[in-house]
């Protein structure tokens, strides 16, 4: 089974995040900001991140650009899950190691196909 | 809804778009035509039926448009989209070396995402395609989503599905509230209002025809002919691309390649 850590600070977003991931067989680790996502990530890398923008403490651009320096770091898919959705953020995101973008709101089909774009899971049709 | 307007119904959907509508499809009308029933200030589908009992043909032009509609998204299946890149195109590029001329029909486009798709293939294979003269012809019964495709707006949800983010910025821009597909991808698709049931007499031949999840909509003998002329258009080495699970009933003596 695949690890996917769900990291955003809304409680709301992680638990449908969680509902949709885990019919879609994976198994969810949560995290309520990027450092505690890279705390995570250095006890056990993930298979794939879905990643917020903006949150308290450390961003989902520091984390993502913190987590492509750690060792192993460059293995997991990441996917960012933003409100952001200026072309700039979703360059800089690319820049930064971002493998695919989902600009919210988001729904089962979105999640799907973006993780079927990176290879994560197979189209169900 | 008594049997008697549901047959009424499935005989007009069927004699003007070949739609073959089963018994058991009543909830498909129920769901779909809700929109149309608003759009002419009727209660429902009982007053629906009263106004194509009339022959009112703005009605019954939503009510086929309604119920002919099909899902579509970017890249859909993915697979088809990797043979012409990878399969397809090198081995058409080839063989039209010659007149540097390429004709693609999308049947049944829809928003135009399929066509759309395509396009944006040839964009990022633009070097092998200089000084080649591209045409992608997108068709659909429909007069509005045609008006939709050309416009080349597409919704937050669109845009996400089966369309990879790298693409979409490149080939898109945000335009009042929606994301725009950009005016040199637009102007590489024509669009065109075409019922597969009529004839396609002065339409030209083509190197591709693209007649995807369009023909299960129709009966055996319905989806023969349309099969068999859409083959007249197409050369020896041309291909004809089906849906996935669209079974082609055209004989092995037919010579186009079936994808």
């Amino acid at each position: 089974m695949k690890h996917c850590l769900v990291v955003d600070d809304s409680r709301v977003v992680r638990k449908v995040a969680r509902k949709i991931l885990e019919e879609l067989n994976f198994e969810i680790s949560e995290a309520e900001d990027g450092q505690i996502a890279l705390s995570a990530c250095r006890g056990a890398m993930p298979d794939a991140v879905l990643l917020d923008w903006n949150m308290p403490n450390m961003s989902g651009i520091e984390f993502l650009r913190a987590l492509r320096r750690e060792s192993g770091g460059e293995k997991p898919v990441v996917v960012f899950c933003t409100t952001e959705s200026d072309v700039s953020f979703i360059t800089e995101a690319l820049d930064a190691g971002a493998n695919e973008y989902i600009m919210k709101p988001f729904d089962r089909e979105i999640i799907e196909s973006k993780f079927a774009e990176v290879g994560l899971v197979e189209l169900s049709r | 809804m008594t049997p008697t307007d549901f047959d009424f119904v499935a005989q007009l959907l069927k004699r003007r778009s070949g739609l073959v509508l089963g018994g058991d499809k009543l909830y498909l009308l129920e769901s779909r035509l809700g929109s149309v029933a608003r759009k002419h200030g009727l209660a429902g589908l009982a007053a629906i039926v009263f106004k194509l009992k009339a022959g009112d043909e703005p009605v019954a032009r939503d009510v086929t448009d309604a119920m002919t509609a099909k899902e579509t998204f970017f890249f859909r299946d993915k697979t088809p989209f990797q043979d012409f890149e990878n399969l397809v195109l090198p081995a058409l590029l080839k063989a039209r070396a010659g007149s540097k001329r390429l004709r693609i029909w999308c049947a049944g486009a829809s928003t135009g995402q399929e066509p759309y798709s395509l396009a944006m293939i040839l964009r990022e294979k633009q070097a092998l395609v200089n000084g080649w003269r591209v045409e992608i012809v997108g068709s659909d019964l429909s007069g509005e989503v045609l008006t939709r495709a050309k416009t080349g707006f597409f919704s937050h949800f669109e845009v996400q599905r089966g369309l990879p983010i790298r693409l979409m910025v490149k080939y898109f821009a945000k335009e009042r509230g929606q994301w725009r597909i950009n005016g040199d991808v637009r102007s590489m698709v024509e669009y065109r209002q075409i019922n597969l049931l009529d004839s396609f007499v002065g339409l030209g031949n083509f190197d591709i025809i693209y007649c995807r999840n369009v023909l299960s909509a129709f009966d055996e003998a319905t989806k023969r002919s349309v099969l068999e002329r859409l083959a007249q258009l197409l050369p020896g080495d041309g291909y004809l691309v089906l849906g996935a699970g669209e079974a082609s009933p055209l004989s092995a003596a037919q010579k186009a390649n079936v994808a």
